[in-house]
């Protein structure tokens, strides 16, 4: 006998809720618990960077900048500066091209720890959140070391790097790099080998390639789809051409693989970090920049390689010492699309584990 | 030693002694009471210890150090915690249903007061010793189920509905695994009597005897008793603290309170049907041994609820119904076989 009279129940989650990672709110329509349709709300963090941007000089941009991704900010003042570089056509020092290779990777290790991290709690595994956070921290503590801060490093220049790393950085660095491969499998011991996240992982949240495609998905999610997309080999930036790594692809489609390729890429992270270590030139940090910055009058689009995506500032430059105009595209904006997509027929607890497997920053979301 | 060990029970005469008549019905009602009021004791006694146990292991199994700060070596954190959630304001949403908002976490706190009276904590010191012992422990813990759902219900709130909806399902579910897992022990011990199941462990304990249902009434009783991996009701991440999420203040607390008395009422049970009870090695009191053996059965619930990752809702009626309904009807088989052959070898 078929049960008369159900209603669907409609339940908000957000902007306050245990996981919805920063203010981000969904309204879900729920049949039992299965989830028929998602309506993400979007924008309670919304600070208006890019009209900031208009009022503020080149130089004094740089530290909001650190406030999109706020868990890869060394990402984000890359992408920022080398747009500006590239509308002036400054020359980047070797040695700081080198230090920005070696914080970049740093940050994405330590943004890639993060998304495990609130993935493994997000499915009630508050362990092995703290044995990420325990490694993430001495990245962390060498951001602080070079930058004065920890989580929103503000670290670039325009034209260089803010500091030499002091004497202590290298050998911090280098322990780091010798402690990770145990590290690495001490993830997999806690998290990845076990039945029930992989019961809960596997074949969820399937994203196909066409579709991952269409919706102009960037960055982990879309190579865990199947497309070898990474912007460090498809439009090589600073010097990435002068590194031996490869772009970690899965084919799973499913939340279990958004997640390993993550695990994949602090494997080739780790790699570039110990060749840049090797190969890094002595000499200046900072390009001969004048003191006042004016562009010239143009505009220009430069991208990068996130954690999260692609990362791409858009600027238009009128001559004078503030930009005309700043555009921002960020990955977890245009990566956000999926979600009332492809967590629609699935249970609400899977809703939470494809969101966290999406790792969406909302400061990037909302900008 | 042997005073040692028949410690409660000489206090317990001595108190009948006052009495002019020990065993006349005022004597039985002082005893009762006498009994009503040590379980009360020992939950709240409980309460302190499994608190402060439960983050001192999760803190050594996550690496850190935990509460350090209250007490020597941060012992008294129970203590500021229970203070903390009496001082705090007692809100009753404004849409709840306010008698059944009220009476729930009351359901919740009483179950395991009633349950815990059966327990045999050593030779002859179960505060009620029931013939139908076993029994009374299922018909009870069922009205936990209740409570939850009357939770879920009277907060008027989605998130609280949902953990109520799942409380339900997932208690009535394991419900069934749980008590068909203790058929065996009934069958081997040939009573409910949880007094008699110990006596009758005095040579080997029952988890060798019956292992596959030792595993399943672990498995099981975590499920009933809500605790993670199993912790689905409360289901932090998705519903927020299921149907707690509307509580605040001492209801909440006492939620908190049914929380580890039926963890300690699991661990209790476990011990007295699987691990023999009171029985142990003579250099320590019976009753001593009981609680190592409770102790070390909540251990083992800490490591598991900060190892694994909580299952899914279809996963975990899967398990239910699929996996442990069929093994404990094969273990219910598999014994009756088993004592059908050792009667025939035995001659009987």
């Amino acid at each position: 006998m078929a049960i008369e009279n159900t209603q669907e129940l409609i339940l908000n989650m957000g902007p306050q809720h245990p996981s919805t990672h920063g203010l981000f709110r969904m309204i879900v329509h729920l049949e039992g618990e299965t989830v028929t349709k998602i309506i993400p709300k979007i924008g309670y963090l919304h600070r208006g960077m890019e009209k900031l941007a208009e009022s503020r000089t080149y130089s004094q941009f740089i530290p909001y900048t650190d406030r999109l991704d706020y868990l890869a900010s060394p990402h984000n003042n890359w992408a920022y500066v080398q747009t500006v570089e590239k509308l002036m056509g400054v020359e980047v020092p070797e040695r700081a091209e080198y230090l920005r290779v070696i914080f970049g990777e740093l940050a994405r290790i330590a943004s890639h720890h993060i998304m495990i991290a609130s993935t493994a709690l997000d499915f009630g595994g508050s362990t092995p959140w703290f044995y990420l956070f325990r490694d993430r921290e001495r990245i962390l503590d060498m951001f602080e070391m070079t930058s004065g801060s920890r989580l929103t490093v503000n670290i670039m220049r325009i034209g260089g790097m803010c500091a030499e790393p002091p004497a202590e950085f290298w050998p911090a660095l280098q322990s780091f790099l010798d402690d990770s491969p145990e590290m690495l499998e001490e993830y997999y011991g806690i998290f990845f080998g076990n039945e029930i996240a992989q019961a809960r992982l596997k074949n969820i949240g399937i994203l196909p390639k066409e579709l991952a495609e269409n919706l102009s998905i960037t960055g982990p999610i879309l190579r865990a789809s199947g497309v070898n997309y990474d912007v460090r080999k498809a439009e090589p930036y600073s010097i990435y051409n002068r590194f031996d790594f490869k772009v970690p692809v899965r084919t799973g489609c499913d939340s279990f693989d958004r997640t390993m390729i993550r695990m994949d890429e602090i494997m080739e992270s780790l790699k570039i970090i110990r060749q840049a270590v090797r190969d890094i030139p002595e000499g200046p940090i900072m390009a001969k920049i004048p003191k006042v910055i004016k562009p010239p009058v143009g505009e220009v689009y430069h991208r990068v390689e996130n954690p999260k995506g692609e990362l791409g500032f858009y600027i238009v430059s009128d001559g004078t010492t503030k930009p005309s105009r700043v555009r921002i595209r960020s990955g977890s904006f245009i990566n956000l699309q999926m979600l009332p997509i492809v967590a629609v027929g699935w249970k609400i607890q899977d809703l939470i584990a494809i969101f966290a497997t999406m790792d969406a920053v909302l400061g990037e979301v909302d900008k | 030693m042997e005073t040692l060990n028949n410690l409660f029970l000489i206090i317990a005469a001595a108190i009948r002694g006052l009495f002019t008549d020990p065993y006349s019905f005022w004597a039985d009602l002082t005893m009762s009471i006498i009994g009503c009021v040590m379980v009360i004791i020992i939950i709240f006694l409980n309460i302190f210890v499994l608190s402060i146990m439960e983050r001192k292991i999760a803190a050594y199994i996550a690496q850190r150090v935990g509460p350090i700060r209250l007490g020597p070596r941060g012992w008294f954190q129970a203590l500021g915690d229970g203070l903390k959630l009496a001082g705090k304001e007692d809100v009753i949403p404004a849409g709840a249903d306010r008698l059944i908002f009220k009476i729930a976490p009351i359901i919740i706190f009483s179950v395991p007061i009633m349950a815990l009276g059966v327990i045999p904590y050593g030779k002859g010191m179960a505060p009620i010793n029931l013939d139908l012992g076993i029994f009374y422990y299922f018909a009870i813990t069922s009205i936990s189920t209740l409570g939850f759902f009357m939770g879920g219900w009277g907060s008027n709130s989605k998130y609280s509905l949902l953990g109520g909806m799942r409380a339900v399902a997932q208690m009535i579910s394991y419900e069934i695994p749980l008590l068909l897992s203790l058929l065996g022990v009934v069958m081997i011990s040939q009573s409910f009597n949880l007094g008699v199941i110990v006596e009758a462990q005095k040579s080997v304990p029952f988890i060798f005897l019956q292992p596959l249902a030792f595993v399943i009434f672990l498995i099981a009783g975590m499920a009933e008793a809500n605790r993670a991996p199993f912790d689905l009701v409360e289901g932090e991440q998705e519903l927020v603290a299921g149907p707690f999420t509307e509580y605040s203040g001492f209801r909440h607390g006492l939620f908190w309170i049914g929380e580890y008395s039926n963890l300690l009422l699991l661990a209790a049970m476990t011990t007295t049907v699987f691990l023999g009870g009171w029985h142990g090695p003579a250099f320590l009191p019976g009753w001593v041994w009981f609680w190592l053996k409770v102790g070390s059965v909540i251990f083992f619930a800490m490591w598991a609820r900060w190892t694994f990752p909580r299952l899914r809702i279809d996963h975990l009626m899967h398990l239910s119904w699929k996996i442990l309904l069929p093994l404990s009807i094969l273990n219910i088989i598999l014994t009756g076989l088993g004592i059908y052959i050792y009667r025939l070898a035995m001659g009987g």
